[in-house]
């Protein structure tokens, strides 16, 4: 259940050159616009040939040319959804989500309609025309379609971005869950750190047409060398974490790899997994433990790396109990007080420092 | 009740204008959608060289383009003389190429009305579609024809009317003989030309602004329904 790209492809001002291995789960390739990424995806679906290059999902060859192989999109079996949905208009949401399904090969079962359209909440839908949808209906409905056609590999290009914060919000849960229920290679074309930090398992950094860096989502994110390119004020590590216990004033208690960490309710049931995002500029460095401080979650570390930038800041990175995470402060500060990888110390961050938004299944 | 309302004479003309009309139009209408397609979509040299062929009909004299089609299409033309041997298919002073005039007459309408419909249709829906497995064959016939469809209907209803009203080629091409090549136009010429034949031009002059202005309000409002399809309400 892999997807493995290698891309040679000339574009006026900007050449792609990247190899890159999506394995099962959800590949973000991360970078700013312009980077190449809606490119790299393009030529995965077939929609533009590369000059050079060789393409695998799943053990069949899309591409290869020094072999002389292009498939065609149709044949390729892979499913797109693309940023502006692209329903048919002529067609009722039923005969959308079926459009590919009765294309699909009849021996794969995939998943059925019923379950695709329970998943994404949208039976109430299916006798209407997509002119009269919301654009978060319009994306749901794309996803499930792309889904139907029982794809060997699904790509998503910024599926959200044409979106508002309320909608996002709304498609957020059910693309999490796409993930972790449907055991598809999703490949995820995003340039907003927040949407990665809550749906990748593996990121793929792209930067002016090359791979700069590429990994399991917890690495790439909390690896200070990284954080310039995924944006200094978007920067912060993801932790794994359990909901313990929802106390009496409101706050909810979730058990990390770092120690207990409290957040304002989280509507979740004790037992749900979640993942939290903790952003490099939330969090504070002491030496002792900080005594008649408001701040709440104060965890005992070590530091593990450093790296200054050009300006008077410095990325650093802590172990807490095994979980690294960054922490972004000023070099007079670091110098003051003489962080050097081992030193230990006290991680401070603001219970409020966790956004909501951050929190994500998986 | 037509029948009661014109002489033989005349219901002749315009039963001979209608089935010629519909053939012509019957006929050209598959050409016409790929010609529109291939201006619409596709790249190849000498684009504007077809373009200008499909209109040429449009500005040039009638009687030049019934003139070329004799030139071409008559018993001794190169082309007429390979159809009469090889299919037995005469145009010469026949219905049929009274037909073939009208469809050559009404091909840029038709080409036209087609081809804006087509550049309506975002190309990225036919994206899509072979995503979802659709093969070049099965997009154009479950997305772009459907999309499309009012959009050749229309430019069809065009072709006919013009088909309907087409004169100087038809004449100059096939004649005006009864009952064979005389169409309504010809007709309401052919009573012009004898004293007292007025009345009776006159009434098939009501049948062919009827025909036209039917023709023109129902185009115009297909026009609308490829709007309306393509937002998808």
């Amino acid at each position: 259940m892999t997807l493995d790209v290698r891309l040679v492809h000339r574009l006026p001002g900007l050449t792609l050159d990247l190899a890159f291995e999506a394995p099962a789960g959800l590949t973000a390739l991360f970078g700013r616009s312009g980077a190449g990424k809606t490119t790299v995806i393009n030529a995965v679906a077939g929609l533009l040939r590369p000059d050079a290059g060789r393409i695998v999902a799943e053990g069949t060859v899309l591409l290869d040319t020094d072999r002389g192989i292009c498939l065609p999109p149709h044949r390729r079996r892979i499913g797109y959804v693309f940023q502006d949905a692209r329903l048919f208009p002529h067609l009722t949401v039923r005969q959308n989500l079926l459009f590919g399904n009765r294309l699909a090969p009849r021996g794969d079962p995939g998943a059925p309609l019923d379950r695709i359209v329970e998943m994404l909440g949208i039976g109430p839908l299916l006798p209407r025309r997509p002119g009269a949808l919301s654009g978060g209906e319009k994306s749901r409905v794309a996803l499930g379609r792309a889904i139907l056609a029982k794809p060997r590999v699904l790509l998503m290009d910024e599926p959200l971005a044409a979106l508002d914060e309320a909608r996002k919000a709304e498609i957020l849960p059910y693309l999490e869950r796409l993930r972790d229920e449907i055991g598809l290679p999703m490949l995820y074309v995003s340039h907003s750190a927040a949407e990665v930090a809550r749906l990748a398992t593996t990121i793929v950094l792209i930067e002016a047409g090359r791979c700069t860096a590429a990994g399991p989502a917890a690495e790439i994110l909390s690896d200070p060398a990284l954080a310039p390119g995924m944006g200094l004020r978007e920067a912060g590590a993801i932790l794994p974490a359990r909901v313990a216990a929802q106390e009496d004033d409101g706050l909810t208690r979730l058990d990390t790899a770092a120690g207990p960490v409290w957040l304002p309710r989280v509507p979740a049931a004790p037992g749900t997994s979640l993942r939290i995002r903790i952003l490099a500029t939330d969090v504070m460095i002491a030496t002792r433990r900080p005594e008649a401080l408001s701040a709440l979650n104060v965890l005992p570390g070590r530091v593990t790396a450093l790296r200054a930038g050009e300006g008077p800041g410095v990325m650093v990175q802590l172990s807490l109990g095994g979980a690294p995470i960054l922490a972004r402060i000023t070099r007079r500060s670091a110098t003051a007080l003489g962080l050097a990888p081992g030193r230990e110390v006290y991680a401070v961050l603001k219970a409020v420092s966790v956004a909501a938004e951050s929190i994500g299944g998986g | 009740m037509l029948t009661d309302w014109l002489s033989p004479e005349e219901w002749q003309a315009v039963a001979l204008s209608l089935r010629v009309s519909f053939w012509a139009v019957a006929a050209s209408l598959p050409l016409g959608i790929f010609t529109a397609y291939a201006l619409a979509r596709w790249r190849f040299p000498g684009k504007q060289i077809v373009n200008g062929l499909v209109h040429l009909p449009l500005i040039l004299p009638p009687v030049v383009t019934g003139y070329l089609l004799l030139l071409t299409f008559g018993r001794t033309g190169t082309v007429g003389r390979f159809l009469d041997e090889w299919f037995g298919l005469v145009f010469a002073f026949r219905w049929t190429g009274a037909a073939l005039a009208a469809a050559v007459m009404a091909f840029p309408l038709m080409v036209r009305a087609i081809r804006l419909a087509i550049e309506a249709v975002d190309p990225k829906l036919e994206e899509a579609a072979s995503t979802l497995g659709a093969g070049p064959v099965r997009v154009f016939a479950t997305v772009t024809l459907p999309l499309i469809l009012p959009g050749v209907l229309a430019g069809a209803i065009l072709a006919f009317a013009k088909a309907m009203g087409e004169f100087g080629a038809t004449i100059t091409f096939v004649s005006n003989i009864p009952g064979q090549t005389q169409t309504l136009p010809s007709a309401i010429y052919a009573f012009l030309q004898v004293p007292g034949g007025e009345p009776q031009a006159a009434r098939l002059v009501l049948v062919a602004v009827a025909v036209a202005m039917v023709a023109l309000l129902a185009s115009e409002w297909l026009g609308r329904a490829v709007a309306r399809r393509i937002a998808g309400r």
